[in-house]
């Protein structure tokens, strides 16, 4: 058991230092001077040379990657060009909105779709099916943004329930933060739904057609039990999976809903920084979000051990 | 006869009998209603793709600064480039500089076409490329395996957004930019069908009559991939779209002027309290063309590769 956890552990060591190469050299392997690309159009060569001199562009390239990956793991990933800021204290401050979204958002995904995959399962080809799957081929193509502001019109604007946008932190008070959370969390929560509802309906119906479970029926368990005890608890594990993989949908749905409904976050940090050609903090939520993907996908597989107990690391 | 043997013909017969009758790939697909409904949207979106200056529009850039802001159906007057002015009917209304949304949405149709089909070859080639290296170099896959696993954990958006950002946005840039992200996915694929059917006794066959390495990956193997790779071009393809729109629409993409769905929405979304129709006419599009590429790629992945629907 712990020697699985010292070597899986281990193992995203070499994905999250790919990951940092390839973040790297994106700058670096782009054609032209990285330097004039960073300053933009209106720069002069006085700002050129400047930041050439404060990324140590005039370097070979192994030592800026040395220099670089060094600040790197001394958790120092440079400053920003457009806020003069260290980038690891913008992330900070914008870190609140969006584990806010994304956590609301996840839950509602996850609370929505497993009872609708399994009951989607249980009546296997019926109506509920048929228009459960349908939805998700929906879910899967509707854009975000178009969704949002479909929401925002009649929820907003012709209902009046929820306020159109804006963002409050939660020391301002729970019930004004959860206000302006809630659509912004059922809009990205769409696609999690589409997705998690079609693997939990895929396994639970491969677990229903196992021999336990008709021992289970044949023994007179009431059929909610059957379904939950003996089927989804069976399913949990390709459930689980998806709902990491997921992860990488939420944090492309941050981006563009935060940017809809004017919230604060990460997801606003990105297109500001790409709009201001701010390219220490691109690099930086980048990896962020990066290494946040890879960490929650570990602690699914960890996860593995207390959903199956036939799987013994 | 003994008896084991009379089984294995038993076993035969059952198999025979299940299998019915004998249909082309092309029947099963007819078959399809999904391959049907999602291949008869496609078909017409590309008819006004094509036909786009038949369908009553004007040239999507011309504009009018008395035809600002009208709502769906008004008629106002438009300024053509040799300085006429033409009365035109705003069938989606205008935006805030006069021009016509209607001809910007159909024009739009072309761009977003472009892009997913476009998108998808790009991935396609370059994943079945490195797919076949992979599955067929065996000193090379460990290293181009861990390459695509360091890919694949950068969300794709942010990939598109940042190459984006530094090559510049032109139609080439966005097109291979959003493809980037999509290529591991098809690496992945392709990676795993070589290594299966380079087990087959055909290939093995080849492989002792001494045939080349490089026509036995591309004459041999690569064949008897197309059908799981059409099915997952489809679907870069849907995502392709959607991923053009969202870089169009968050200001990162193909310059403002070339009339694209994303564009029209940034554009919109600025007074869409006032005028909700500049977001939701090339909302609808949006919507309707993903949902038509994703509708078609279901139903060739059930028809063409029958083995990847059970997975999911």
């Amino acid at each position: 058991m712990y020697t699985f956890l010292a070597r899986r552990l281990l193992a995203t060591i070499p994905v999250l230092l790919i990951v940092a190469v390839l973040v790297f050299l994106m700058l670096r392997l782009t054609p032209g001077d990285p330097a004039a690309i960073l300053a933009g159009d209106a720069a002069n060569t006085e700002q050129i040379e400047r930041i050439r001199e404060s990324l140590g562009l005039n370097r070979p390239i192994l030592v800026q990657f040395g220099i670089w990956f060094g600040n790197l793991l001394s958790g120092d990933l440079g400053e920003s060009f457009y806020y003069k800021q260290k980038v690891t204290a913008l992330i900070g401050q914008r870190l609140e909105p969006t584990i806010s979204l994304a956590a609301l958002t996840t839950l509602f995904a996850v609370l929505v779709s497993v009872p609708l995959g399994v009951l989607a399962a249980w009546r296997f080809g019926g109506w509920f099916d048929r228009a459960l799957m349908g939805f998700s081929v929906m879910g899967f193509s509707v854009p975000v943004f178009v969704l949002a502001y479909l929401l925002i019109w009649f929820v907003s604007l012709q209902l009046g329930w929820l306020p159109v946008q804006g963002y409050h932190r939660l020391a301002d008070g729970f019930w004004l933060y959860l206000k302006h959370l809630l659509l912004p969390a059922f809009t990205l929560s769409i696609i999690y739904v589409a997705l998690i509802a079609r693997v939990t309906r895929a396994s639970v119906l491969e677990a229903l057609g196992e021999d336990y479970i008709r021992t289970a029926r044949a023994k007179g368990l009431p059929e909610l039990r059957v379904l939950v005890r003996h089927a989804l608890a069976n399913a949990a594990v390709p459930i689980v999976t998806v709902i990491g993989i997921g992860v990488a949908l939420l944090i492309g749905g941050v981006v563009v809903t935060e940017s809809v409904y004017a919230i604060p976050g990460l997801g606003r940090l990105t297109v500001d920084a790409v709009l201001a050609r701010d390219f220490p903090t691109i690099q930086g939520v980048i990896l962020f979000f990066s290494f946040a993907y890879v960490l929650i996908n570990l602690l699914v597989d960890l996860s593995y051990v207390f959903l199956d107990p036939r799987i013994r690391y | 006869m003994d008896a084991p043997g009379l089984k294995q013909y038993e076993a035969l017969s059952v198999e025979a009998a299940a299998v019915r009758r004998y249909e082309t790939m092309w029947q099963r697909l007819h078959r399809s209603w999904s391959v049907r409904l999602g291949g008869t949207a496609l078909v017409l979106l590309v008819i006004i793709a094509l036909a786009a200056p038949w369908l009553g529009t004007v040239d999507p850039s011309l504009f009018d600064a008395g035809s600002r802001d009208l709502l769906p159906g008004k008629v106002g007057e438009i300024t053509t480039l040799e300085g006429d002015s033409l009365q035109h009917k705003f069938l989606m209304g205008s935006d805030s500089f006069g021009r016509d949304i209607y001809s910007r949405v159909i024009y739009g149709t072309r761009v977003s076409l472009i892009v997913g089909i476009l998108t998808a070859l790009v991935a396609l080639a370059f994943g079945i490329a490195l797919g076949l290296t992979a599955g067929y170099l065996r000193w090379l896959d460990g290293i181009l395996m861990r390459v695509m696993d360091g890919v694949m954990a950068i969300p794709a958006i942010l990939i598109a957004i940042a190459l984006v950002a530094l090559w510049g946005a032109s139609l080439s840039t966005v097109i291979v930019a959003i493809a980037v992200p999509e290529i591991p996915r098809v690496t992945r694929l392709v990676r795993s069908l070589v290594l299966t059917i380079r087990e087959e006794p055909y290939v093995e066959a080849a492989i002792a009559l001494g045939t080349p390495t490089l026509k036995i990956m591309f004459g041999h193997i690569l064949p008897n991939t197309i059908a799981p790779l059409i099915v997952q071009g489809t679907f870069i393809c849907a995502n392709g779209i959607l991923i053009e729109a969202i870089l169009s629409f968050l200001g990162v993409g193909l310059p403002p002027d070339i009339p694209t769905w994303g564009n029209i929405m940034a554009e919109g979304r600025v007074q869409f309290i006032e005028f909700p129709h500049n977001v939701f006419f090339p909302g609808i599009f949006l919507a309707v063309t993903v949902l038509a590429v994703n509708i078609l790629g279901d139903g060739l992945r059930d028809t063409l590769d029958p083995k990847m629907a059970k997975r999911v």
